[in-house]
């Protein structure tokens, strides 16, 4: 194609840099500079998507994010765009452009069927109707699902990346229009700390459409020159292809900044986008305005357009969108989009200005060059199917004024101001009847400034924005004494507008009239919803899809306030708008997430001995964000036969884990010991210096919260363990009750998790490697003892030893620096080679503590249980006050028949019962059946040849010894066990005290 | 009521529309109510619905401060599932679930239930344990539960990323197909538009302002469209609990945050269930209109604000990139919060009150759409026996003296 | 997002911190001499005010100080900073 629409001269395309890409595969030409919707009107195409509902033919009908039909689809594969602006898309080589939501082309789809049906498809019909036979709506919502929707997901992972940048400044400028430019060169002047942000690819917003002056230069050339001045300035930041997307509370404005995302065949950048994370002290709002769509039959023609984005077509992008036009407006502002159609050599068949009388600047123009103006008069129909090929008249009362033939009906129904940031955060708004719009109200730190205040002309927004951009600064606390002078523009007066909501009478009403183009909502569809009581505009909303497509209503909504008000016959200050929410436009997930994603979504944390635990062949287990070694099979062996194997080798000789991942918390000060009494259930004064005790911490409900051993290492120096997954939240719960309510006490925490790894040697052979490896602790049994702790060396490194056991073994839980530790751990392995030490993972640990009955919090209990309900009664203080405490006496508490930890074991020694399994008392196929509890722990114990379990069960340990059955995921297979005393081997703890 | 159908509307359509009458009266309240119920969301007009429907009784009027359905009901991600681990919540969710199944017919309007199938993931072993739990509680209770394999996973959702090499490998899960969502503002409209046929009075834009009480009994209720006069009152308020409790002298254990949710641009359809992961705090499906619609977890902070913390959506959407690629270029068209009322044991209270007359339905957390039939059945039966029914006996506020509580934050493996 | 006064570090955004909820809530002296209702009015009743609140925060990822933060919790606006007095 050859651009037939393109204008021989002026435009900011590169002429000398021509490319092609393609459209649903047919090959477009177009320049560097060009969007590709401005490209597809140079080459002609009128059709570029079909709507959402009734897939009507539909047209470009703006120049920016507003668009309400140029969706496209962008690339293929995993690099695909759905759902883009062709509007906002720059045209790059050879970049696929595909039309969305048509079958199966854009000029024959078969789904513009819908339209056929659309007088018994108006809004919320689907309420109404697919409800019989009930069975079937699954195959009705089958059809829905298919025909909406737009675009199409990418069919593979995203190959870009995405940033996030943290910044801070005096003053952020959004919008770099002729307001924003004014206030970004004033802030800096008055010596600011500035960032400036705009949306599209070049700075300027409505001066590169316009052939008005600034300071004597073309405007375009004027913003050129404003746009490099910022670049250059030192504390000025400057962002191009970067949209404000959200204002949140304490002023933080997020950015979008694309960088090759829009580009989907731009492989092997580094970013694709970036987001902004911005806490300016002060923002200036210069976001604009959007030209109001206006009501007529067939509004959605192809070819119909905003009257802005015309004279944009025509002088910035050198595209004549058409070749015969009419305009419709209810202002002024579209006699100068009919001066640039008149100068650009493209004949205005009429103008029907809604007014009786126009005698503005322009409009004098306008009559002056002899283009016909009719006032007094509408548009109330567009002819044409494809595209628009006739727009007929009438005056304002309704009498025909016939029919004018064009390709190109521009309207104007005014502006409204584009304040969705300021709304998004909640920030005042107000109706302004002069612009028929809402307009936002300055805050303390935010100052509108420009068109978004209602103010068009060129003059007054560069005054403004100059005046804002100082007064920012000001209230930053920027002043270096410099006034920054407003820079000119000539004033364009004008005439008032006439608001214009509804046609005259019933003037061609049963064509549609659409208010939402995106959404297909039309002014039928408007009465129908205020007929039902749907009044509210939020309730108009949600029963039309009023605005809630991908372009959010931007043009939309402005105009369904003044109809919706106009129909009720109200005030449109009191019918409102529906609530702004974030995103001003779309933003991709990725961006939002930025690196926080693979191995940075959440930060995998492991121990020193990783590495080492990789190379002997562990599997690993995720624990919270613990990656914790899991079995360490020998080649061919199952999980199954390698725990075994584990499991044998800790009870007969001796085994080595890796505990380093316990909660780790040192506790000093004068008063550490009452402290631990009030948050211990049991007593802790008395512990004598290099003795520990296991203690139970409850939350002030009186539920098991956490548990551990605390080692008193000297006189006013405690280390308590905590369990892996409450390291974090046991010192957050100890600071907040020191802190907030125990001020008085004289104790200091200090989280030692990190510092010390810990390894801990199990079985009965251990004190003999311990020996091996080179210790200066006796290790003797009267020297030291169970559940006491020395100080000293092993391996040539400091130690903390404690005489504990989590397996029921003699066994020494060795605490070295972390910077050691690997060290230590070869040294104690290579050690223990002679005596067939074994390393073991996570799931032998269990199996062990299972056998001697231990409990793990979070699997035997689940924040409902209490220290009587898991056997620990015995560590309940009757002397003391402690946590929890009182909340054990409530009625529920003391219940007989709460559930209490028992074991179980299966009539077959063989059948290992599920974990979670439901227990009951009689199996049966009747729903619901009551159940008596569950099976919180399951493991095959090598050691005494059969299955175990630990269990919670309603009333459990007064009926030891009953029969049980375990419900299977089979609801006809039962396991039939017995329950019995959860400890199942060396009831008396005889093998840890050798 | 019009009868809504394909013939009516085929009918009204070749009429232009005209003749559809409002779905609810804009009723001017009465001086003296037998019933009234605060807050026109989905539970309290679910439960004038019922309380007519049931009970007869109809000197109903149901009090809203703003417009019908503008909390809770109008801001939640439309999920629907029965699979909760403790007997007392399984049981009545069950029953709402059971409710949700024929409700479109019920009410006469398209509620848009649509049964795809709730899938919950697992990705520790612990989860699993959880998950293996809850399904076997659910199975006993009559509640339709499975336990799925990664590979089983995969397969009905092929976009999600099952590679054992994520940060969050999925190790399993567990599927309600009776599980699903629904066309959220239509429950609202629906039950709106059947109670007002059976003669009870939607009363918009009326805030309450006091509750006046005599003798240990509620008598009146002040607003800002005159003094109402009741014997018996429902609070129902989400977002708003304590402010309204705190008019009658109640202290409440609840806390109010603000919990966020988001939609994406629309898509051809990719995946049918809702996914939910309770370790990363997702939950996700995509609506009919296409767009995927995102949840997240809860702001720390008490707050009545309608924003929400973007870093929430951040972690969400990280989350959401890992586990299905995909949609990493995938936009966010609107993101938006609601309040919610959060009990200490995330379960509701569905209760009589120390004040005679005056009951409560509250504290449903992140979870109480899904309820919305069930709750407003049950709160119906309270009011008008005034005494709870065996299924929301367990939900007293007396629970919290007596320590009964129902914690479904732990072992349910998921909050919301 | 919220800038939280620290007290110690100065202004920080809210991901830096715990929130750890209504402040005021002294424990009882003696629990074992209240009734249930007592009991339990202090373990789980909160005023969960719309409006003025008070309550506590943590400044976990700096210096680990628990303060009271006033703040509307229709608005977020933050009304003001207090620390629990020099007590070591």
């Amino acid at each position: 194609m050859s651009q037939p629409f393109r204008l021989d001269h002026d435009g900011r395309i590169h002429r000398d840099a021509p490319l092609q890409f393609t459209f649903d595969g047919r090959p477009i030409d177009a320049f560097r500079g060009d969007t590709v919707a401005s490209a597809l009107l140079a080459n002609g195409v009128a059709l570029v998507g079909r709507s959402f509902k009734y897939h009507r033919p539909r047209g470009i009908v703006s120049a920016g994010a507003e668009d309400p039909n140029a969706f496209v689809q962008l690339g293929h594969g995993a690099r695909t765009l759905p759902n883009r602006l062709a509007t906002v898309t720059p045209a790059t080589p050879g970049l696929e452009v595909r039309h969305v939501n048509a079958w199966p082309s854009l000029d024959f789809d078969l789904m513009s069927a819908f339209g056929l049906a659309a007088p018994f498809i108006p809004a919320g019909f689907y309420y109404k109707t697919l409800m019989w036979p009930r069975r079937l709506w699954p195959l009705y919502e089958h059809f829905l699902r298919h025909a909406a929707g737009l675009g199409h997901a990418p069919d593979a992972p995203d190959p870009d990346r995405y940033d996030h940048v943290h910044a801070h400044c005096d003053v952020l400028v959004v919008g770099a229009g002729p307001a924003g430019l004014a206030a970004a060169r004033a802030a800096a002047q008055s010596g600011a700390r500035v960032i400036v942000a705009d949306e599209q690819a070049e700075f300027g917003g409505g001066l590169l459409s316009t052939a008005q002056r600034v300071d004597g230069l073309p405007a375009p050339q004027w913003a050129d020159a404003a746009t490099a001045e910022l670049s250059s300035a030192p504390d000025v930041t400057v962002l191009s292809n970067t949209t404000a997307f959200g204002l949140y509370e304490s002023n933080l404005v997020l950015l979008a900044e694309r960088l090759h995302s829009h580009q989907p065949d731009n492989a092997g950048s580094e970013s694709g986008a970036r987001v902004w994370r911005v806490l300016p002290k002060q923002v200036v709002l210069a976001t604009g305005a959007h030209e109001r769509p206006l009501l007529f039959a067939n509004n959605d023609r192809p070819g119909v357009m905003l009257a802005g984005a015309i004279s944009t077509y025509l002088n910035r992008y050198a595209v004549a969108p058409g070749s015969r036009a009419v305009l419709f407006t209810n202002n002024d502002s579209a006699y100068r989009t009919a001066l640039d159609l008149a100068d650009a050599g493209v004949p205005v068949a009429a103008i029907a200005d809604v007014r009786l009388e126009s005698d503005g600047d322009l409009p004098s123009q306008a009559r002056a060059q002899g283009i016909p103006i009719h006032t007094g008069a509408v548009v109330v129909q567009a002819h044409g199917r494809g595209r628009v090929s006739a727009a007929e008249l009438c005056s304002v009362g309704g009498a025909p004024l016939g029919t004018v033939e064009c390709d190109l009906l521009g309207v104007s129904g005014g502006f409204a101001p584009a304040l969705h940031l300021h709304a998004q955060a909640g920030a005042p708004m107000t109706w302004n009847p002069q612009i028929a719009a809402f307009a936002p109200q300055p805050s303390h730190d935010i100052h509108p400034a420009g068109a978004v205040t209602g103010h068009l002309d060129l003059s007054s927004a560069l005054r403004q924005g100059t005046a804002a951009g100082a007064a920012a600064a000001a209230a930053a606390g920027c002043s270096n004494g410099h006034t920054p002078a407003a820079p000119r523009a000539a004033e364009t007066p004008s005439s008032d507008l006439e608001p214009y909501w509804l046609p005259p009478g019933d003037l061609a009403r049963a064509k549609p009239q659409f208010v939402d183009l995106h959404e297909d909502v039309t002014l039928d569809d408007l009465r129908l919803s205020l007929r039902e009581g749907f009044e509210s505009i939020e309730h108009v909303k949600r029963y039309t899809t009023l605005g809630m497509g991908p372009d959010q209503g931007k043009l939309a909504n402005p105009l369904a306030t003044g109809v919706i008000a106009q129909l009720l016959g109200r005030d449109p200050a009191s019918v409102g708008t529906p609530r702004h929410r974030p995103a001003y436009s779309p933003v991709s997930l990725g961006a939002i997430a930025g690196r926080h994603i693979g191995p940075l979504a959440d930060p995998v944390r492991v121990t020193p001995m990783q590495e080492w635990h990789e190379s002997a062949g562990a599997r690993f287990e995720n624990v919270g964000q613990w990656r914790r070694a899991w079995y360490y099979p020998h080649p061919g062996e199952s999980m199954h036969e390698a725990v075994a194997r584990e499991c044998l080798a800790v009870r007969h000789r001796v085994g080595i884990l890796d505990y380093s991942t316990l909660g780790k918390i040192e506790i000093t000060g004068p008063d550490a010991g009452e402290f631990l009494d009030r948050v211990y259930t049991n007593a802790w004064k008395r512990l004598r210096p290099g003795r520990c005790r296991y203690g139970l911490m409850l939350g002030e409900d009186g539920m098991i919260f956490d548990d551990g051993v605390t080692a008193r290492l000297e006189n006013q120096r405690y280390l308590m363990f905590t369990s892996t997954a409450n390291a974090a939240p046991v010192l957050a719960w100890l600071e907040q009750w020191l802190q907030t309510e125990w001020t008085d006490l004289r104790v200091y925490l200090t989280s030692v998790s990190e510092h010390w790894s810990n390894i801990a040697l199990a079985g009965p052979r251990s004190r003999q490697v311990l020996a091996a490896a080179g210790t200066d602790i006796p290790l003797a049994r009267q020297d030291f003892p169970f559940m006491t702790f020395r100080q000293g060396h092993v391996a040539g490194v400091p130690a903390r030893v404690f005489r504990i056991s989590f397996s029921g073994e003699l066994s020494y839980e060795i605490n070295v620096p972390a910077d050691r530790a690997r060290h230590v751990w070869e040294a104690l392995f290579d050690a223990g080679r002679p005596f067939g030490i074994t390393p073991y993972g996570t799931e032998t640990m269990h199996v062990l503590r299972a056998e001697k009955g231990f409990i793990i919090v979070g699997q035997e209990t689940d924040g409902s249980v209490t220290p009587d309900d898991v056997g620990l009664g015995r560590l309940l203080s009757r002397r003391k006050d402690f946590l929890g405490k009182r909340s054990l006496s409530r009625p529920d508490s003391v219940r007989l028949d709460r559930k209490q930890l028992v074991g179980l074991l299966t009539d077959d020694p063989a059948q290992v019962l599920p974990e979670g399994g439901h227990i009951v008392d009689a199996p049966g196929r009747r729903r619901p059946l009551p159940m008596r509890g569950h099976v919180t722990s399951s493991y095959f114990s090598p050691v005494l040849g059969r299955s175990i379990a630990l269990a919670m069960i309603s009333g459990g340990r007064a009926t030891l010894g009953g029969r049980l059955y375990v419900a299977t995921l089979d609801e006809d297979r039962w396991l039939p066990a017995r329950s019995c005393h959860h400890v199942f081997y060396d009831p008396h703890g005889a093998r840890q005290h050798v | 009521m019009q009868f809504y159908s394909l013939p009516s509307l085929i009918r009204r359509g070749l009429r232009g529309h005209r003749d559809w009458t409002p779905a609810w009266r804009k009723a001017e309240p009465k001086p003296s109510y037998d019933v009234v119920i605060v807050g026109a969301g989905g539970h309290g007009l679910a439960t004038a619905y019922y309380l007519a429907k049931l009970h007869g009784v109809t000197n109903v009027a149901v009090l809203e401060r703003g417009w019908l359905g503008g909390g809770n009901i109008g801001r939640n991600t439309a999920i629907v599932r029965s699979n909760y681990l403790w007997d007392a919540s399984a049981h009545i969710y069950e029953f709402s679930l059971k409710l949700w199944e024929g409700l479109s017919q019920e009410l006469n309007y398209n509620v848009m239930f649509s049964q795809r199938g709730l899938l919950n993931i697992a990705h520790s072993e612990q989860e699993m344990r959880d998950l293996a739990r809850r399904v076997g509680a659910n199975q006993l209770n009559g509640i339709d539960a499975e336990l799925l394999s990664t590979d089983q996973i995969s397969k009905l959702v092929p976009v999600l990323n099952t590679s054992p090499h994520t940060r969050y490998p999925v190790l399993g899960g567990t599927l309600q197909r009776r599980g699903g969502v629904a066309r959220h503002d239509a429950v609202a409209w629906g039950y709106a538009r059947a109670a007002d046929a059976l003669g009870v009075d939607i009363v918009e834009n009326c805030e309450v302002t006091g509750i006046r009480t005599a003798s240990g009994r509620v008598t009146s209720l002040e607003t800002t469209r005159g003094e109402i006069r009741a014997g018996t009152v429902g609070l129902v308020v989400a977002g708003n609990a304590s402010v309204l409790a705190s008019m009658a002298g109640i202290r409440l254990p609840i806390q109010s945050h603000p919990l966020q949710a988001l939609v994406t641009e629309p898509l051809k359809p990719v995946f049918d269930p809702v996914v939910m992961s309770s370790a990363v705090h997702v939950y996700i499906h995509q609506t009919d209109r296409g767009e995927l619609v995102l949840g997240a977890g809860i702001d720390a902070p008490v707050s009545y604000d309608l924003n929400g913390n973007f870093r929430i959506i951040e972690h969400v959407l990280a989350a959401v990139c890992e586990l299905f690629p995909i949609f990493s270029r995938v936009r966010m068209l609107r993101q938006w919060a609601g309040t919610v009322d959060v009990c200490p044991d995330a379960s509701p209270i569905i209760s009589g009150t120390p004040i005679k007359g005056l009951f409560m339905n509250c504290g449903w957390g992140t979870g109480g759409f899904k309820a919305t039939p069930g709750s407003g059945w049950v709160f119906a039966h309270t009011l008008a026996h005034q005494e709870p029914h065996p299924l929301n006996e367990p939900f007293s506020l007396d629970r919290f003296t007596t320590g009964a509580l129902i914690d479904e934050h732990g072992a349910a493996a998921v909050a919301h | 997002m919220l800038l939280i006064p620290c007290p110690w570090c100065g202004p920080r955004e809210d991901d830096e911190f715990t929130f750890g909820g209504e402040a005021d809530i002294p424990r009882p002296a003696d629990p074992d001499a209240l009734t249930d209702e007592q009991w339990a009015d202090y373990l789980f009743m909160r005023d969960n005010r719309r409006g003025h609140h008070r309550e506590q925060w943590c400044h976990t990822a700096g210096c680990r100080r628990w303060f009271v933060v006033e703040r509307d919790t229709v608005t977020n606006e933050i009304l003001g900073a207090s620390t629990y007095g020099d007590s070591q």
